[in-house]
């Protein structure tokens, strides 16, 4: 019997899988490799790909195998195809085959629907890494590079797991689709990525950390989703990640906290007690509380679009296949089918927005959207406990959920953060108020200056409280090698 | 007296709620609500399972506490209570093994802060062996160091480590691994023990070391090792710890505070410097404390080193028709050479024994220091943090 908790490194790829003995799939997989490294040397981070980076590599999938820290050089990480144990008679979770033991093959009827929802998953990974290519050379200290590359190549072994099931599970059909991967490009005329949100650029480290709180954050939503699959080998692969995607959630957390942070202790030090005292807050070099508001609205709901619809027939017959549940599908107490069940459901009427209960099973979207605000909702609360222990006067907030919508009800109307419905007029007048402007990104990119000295951090971002691996505050995270 | 225990707990400020922890606890003793992610102290088993794939390092804090805080204390928090420097993890390079990182963390918490290894200390090797990989030693002799009339059996216990590198430093300790089980069926944990050899061996130039270790009733591992006998095979892992090391520059004072087997790590710090700089020496002084000459251990060796090398003060609570003398006591009586000690910037001062006695140390140093114009917190503090002040508490 193999012990699938270790990782088999006799092959190019380390797996958990058995790939050894699956000839096939490692070939597969095995032609598919140089593609990729093709693809990380051109398209992941520039200028730092000979730095010895201190990042986590998984030895195993079990608690304590997963998180080994050593120096690498980010090309020769160790990308492998990992899967959480094999839970013993999983059953399918919800859908019309409650109940029934879980799939360890793909079932036929439902062979188009798994395929779509494990490539659009696929496409957002590699395309994160694109879009924060530039990052590295502005980074406002070694840390915050060094978390940033962690990201990186976590993307990326999320690419690989996706990747490996569609060669395993796929056919023909899976090779071509885990070409087109690495094919499209992130903001690319030609061939872009699946997902608007995936096409912007992330051109400065507020609009990272903007990025993995509020857009890694509907990853994780979707992946919590997919963890649910009544397909096995899905489920398996997304519980893993989830365990990753962890500490992308907390470089977006703690990222804009100690971005608050510091221009929170930079008022009180010049004695400012106004947070709209714009101009003079902006002197001091750090980024004032209002445009960090305005940035929280803007990547808050860009990433609120990536839920599609309200009222999806898709979801509703991706839930009732079995192939994608809820949010925490298996601790909510109910038939797991939605048969009577209804949902109430965010709908403009007579230039009202109200909540109107429709069949719960059409509005799988909807309930997701709502967890994941709920779950965003969180992390601010913790910002606004940052600013109020220094003693200033303002609070972050979500934007009202119909706020600068693209997709869904929301997208033909004009709504202002508190959820009033504004005329087109109205919305031109004002929308500066809510969202960054030029003048805004520009006076946050004359901030981007790099300090990669150290123990030292750029002036607009307080340290952190604790080191990665409980390193000493001048650990050396990345040994930068400059050609 | 009320044995405090350790309880595991999560930092609500760095925490970020993705509830990884509660995924890979295996025993379901996490539990969150809308605010925070907590540990029931009832079910945690110390497995440390959450801790890896925890991305923030908040799942890494532990306290001592005679009541463990209860889910609704902890789901109230918003930071941590008020002891939050009790117990910090920080012994440098040494954090690899988690269960000892916490064990070393919490024996070093008495210094009121992260611990630094002394400047000049020589660059110690850890986490060599482990439970899954660990050194075999063999007995090479077990002697009984209190008298036979005392109440206490203490036990001095030579290992040989054979062909085995193991490089250990005065001052580190390794762990123990007793065979066989415990009555669920799992192998019985680690114990950790300082060792009391200098780093060359028992003699210069043996692959050897030495523990100092007390019987305790119903002690799993101190009855094993107490009853070893002479060629019997012994599990080993570590060396363990980065910080509580002896200063190499012979040129600095050294303070040693003890009682009981707290002694074993002075006991390698005098025969190191015994061994190189006999002569050269800044001054060592041991402030050692037991119940009765019968029950302290190395009595009679200590009595042999000259007192030029070491000061020896002796503090005895139990001797018939005496009163009661705490280390502390014989501490307050040497007030002013240890004021003298506070000022100079070279001395190192080191703290090895039972909780119990951290108070009355702690209390008998700021009497002195005040008594001495001086704030014994920031002096402490400064000290500590230039690697020159060390508590290893258990």
């Amino acid at each position: 019997m193999t012990d699938s908790m270790s990782v088999a490194y006799d092959t190019l790829i380390p797996n958990n899988v058995g790939l050894s003995s699956d000839k096939r799939v490692l070939k597969a997989l095995e032609r598919w490799h140089p593609g990729y490294i093709n693809w990380w040397n051109g398209m992941g981070p520039e200028g730092f790909q000979e730095s010895l980076v201190y990042l986590r590599t998984a030895i195993g999938v079990d608690p304590k195998g997963w998180a080994k820290f050593d120096y690498v050089k980010m090309p020769e990480y160790r990308w492998g195809v990992l899967l959480a144990p094999q839970v013993e008679d999983r059953r399918i979770p919800c859908g019309e085959h409650v109940g029934e033991p879980a799939w360890q093959e793909v079932p036929g009827e439902y062979r188009a629907m798994l395929r779509r929802l494990i490539v659009i998953q696929g496409d957002t990974e590699p395309a994160s890494v694109e879009q924060q290519r530039h990052l590295g050379k502005t980074a406002p200290s070694l840390y915050d590079m060094r978390n940033l590359f962690q990201v990186n190549v976590e993307e990326g072994r999320h690419l690989w797991a996706m990747v490996y099931l569609l060669h395993k599970y796929f056919g023909a059909d899976g090779r071509d689709e885990a070409d087109d991967l690495l094919r499209r490009q992130s903001g690319s005329e030609e061939a872009p990525r699946m997902l608007g949100a995936f096409n912007e650029s992330t051109p400065d480290w507020l609009s990272f950390f903007m990025f993995t709180y509020f857009t890694d954050r509907d990853g994780k939503m979707q992946l919590e989703s997919l963890a649910q699959s009544g397909f096995d080998p899905l489920s398996r692969t997304c519980r893993f990640m989830l365990t990753e995607e962890a500490h992308h959630m907390f470089v977006g957390e703690t990222g804009v906290g100690r971005v608050i942070q510091r221009t929170c202790e930079a008022m009180k030090e010049a004695g400012i007690e106004d947070p709209y005292d714009i101009d003079r807050i902006r002197d001091l070099g750090v980024i004032d509380l209002p445009t960090i508001q305005k940035k929280l609205n803007l990547h808050y709901t860009l990433s609120l679009d990536l839920f599609g619809s309200e009222i999806s027939t898709n979801a509703a017959n991706a839930f009732n296949a079995g192939i994608k549940g809820r949010y925490q599908e298996v601790k909510i107490a109910d038939d797991h089918r939605l048969t009577n069940a209804t949902y109430p459901v965010v709908q403009v009427v007579d230039g009202k927005i109200i909540r109107t209960e429709v069949p719960a099973l059409s509005a799988i979207n909807m309930r997701l959207r709502d967890d994941y605000t709920n779950d965003a909702a969180g992390g601010v609360g913790r910002w606004n406990t940052i600013i109020e222990k220094t003693g200033i006067k303002f609070e972050m907030k979500l934007p009202h959920g119909g706020f600068h919508r693209q997709i869904g009800v929301f997208g033909a109307v004009k709504i202002d953060p508190d959820g009033n419905l504004l005329t087109e007029a109205e919305w031109q007048a004002r929308k500066n108020e809510w969202l960054p402007t030029k003048a805004d990104g520009d006076f946050i990119q004359s901030l981007m200056k790099p300090q990669w000295e150290p123990g030292k951090y750029a002036g607009w971002i307080a340290p952190p409280r604790v080191g990665i691996d409980n390193k000493p505050g001048d650990f050396e995270y990345v040994q930068l090698h400059m050609a | 007296m009320n044995q405090p225990v350790k309880q595991h707990l999560i930092d609500p400020e760095i925490c970020i709620r993705c509830h990884t922890c509660e995924e890979a606890c295996t025993v379901g003793a996490i539990t969150h609500d809308s605010n925070n992610v907590v540990v029931d102290a009832s079910k945690c088993n110390f497995c440390m399972d959450c801790i890896a794939p925890c991305p923030t390092g908040s799942i890494d804090n532990w306290r001592s506490v005679e009541t463990p805080y209860s889910l609704e204390d902890q789901l109230s928090w918003g930071e941590l209570p008020q002891q939050a420097e009790f117990g910090s993890i920080d012994d440098g390079a040494a954090a690899v093994d988690d269960i000892v990182a916490a064990l070393l963390a919490e024996a070093h918490a008495g210094a009121g802060g992260a611990a630094k290894a002394p400047a000049s200390a020589a660059k110690p090797s850890v986490n060599l062996f482990s439970t899954a990989k660990p050194a075999i030693a063999t007995v090479q002799g077990n002697y009984r160091l209190t008298a036979d009339t005392a109440d206490s059996d203490v036990r001095h216990i030579i290992l040989d480590l054979g062909s085995t590198a193991f490089p250990v430093l005065e001052g580190q300790t390794i762990g123990v691994i007793p065979p066989g089980n415990d009555a669920e069926g799992r192998p019985h944990k680690m114990r950790l023990y300082s060792i009391s050899s200098p780093r060359d061996g028992e003699r210069p130039n043996t692959n050897n070391l030495s523990l100092t270790v007390k019987r305790e009733p119903h002690g799993v591992a101190s009855n094993y090792i107490c009853d070893l006998k002479k060629g019997d095979k012994v599990q080993l892992a570590g060396p363990y710890g980065s910080t509580f090391l002896l200063p190499d520059d012979a040129a600095t004072p050294v303070i040693m505070i003890c009682t009981g087997t707290g002694s074993a790590p002075f006991r390698g710090f005098t025969m190191r410097r015994q061994r190189t700089a006999a002569t050269a020496s800044g001054g060592m002084t041991l402030f050692f404390g037991a119940r009765s000459p019968e029950s302290l251990p190395y009595f009679g060796p200590l009595g042999k080193v000259p007192e030029k090398l070491l000061k020896k003060h002796f503090a005895f609570s139990r001797v018939a028709g005496q009163e009661k003398h705490y280390v502390q006591d014989q501490m307050r009586l040497e007030k002013a050479a240890l004021a003298d000690a506070l000022t100079n910037p070279q001395t190192h001062i080191y703290v090895c024994g039972l909780k119990a006695m951290e108070a009355g140390v702690e209390q008998a140093f700021e009497d002195i220091a005040r008594g001495a114009g001086l704030s014994w917190k920031s002096v402490r503090d400064a000290m500590r943090d230039s690697g020159r002040y060390h508590v290893e508490t258990y």
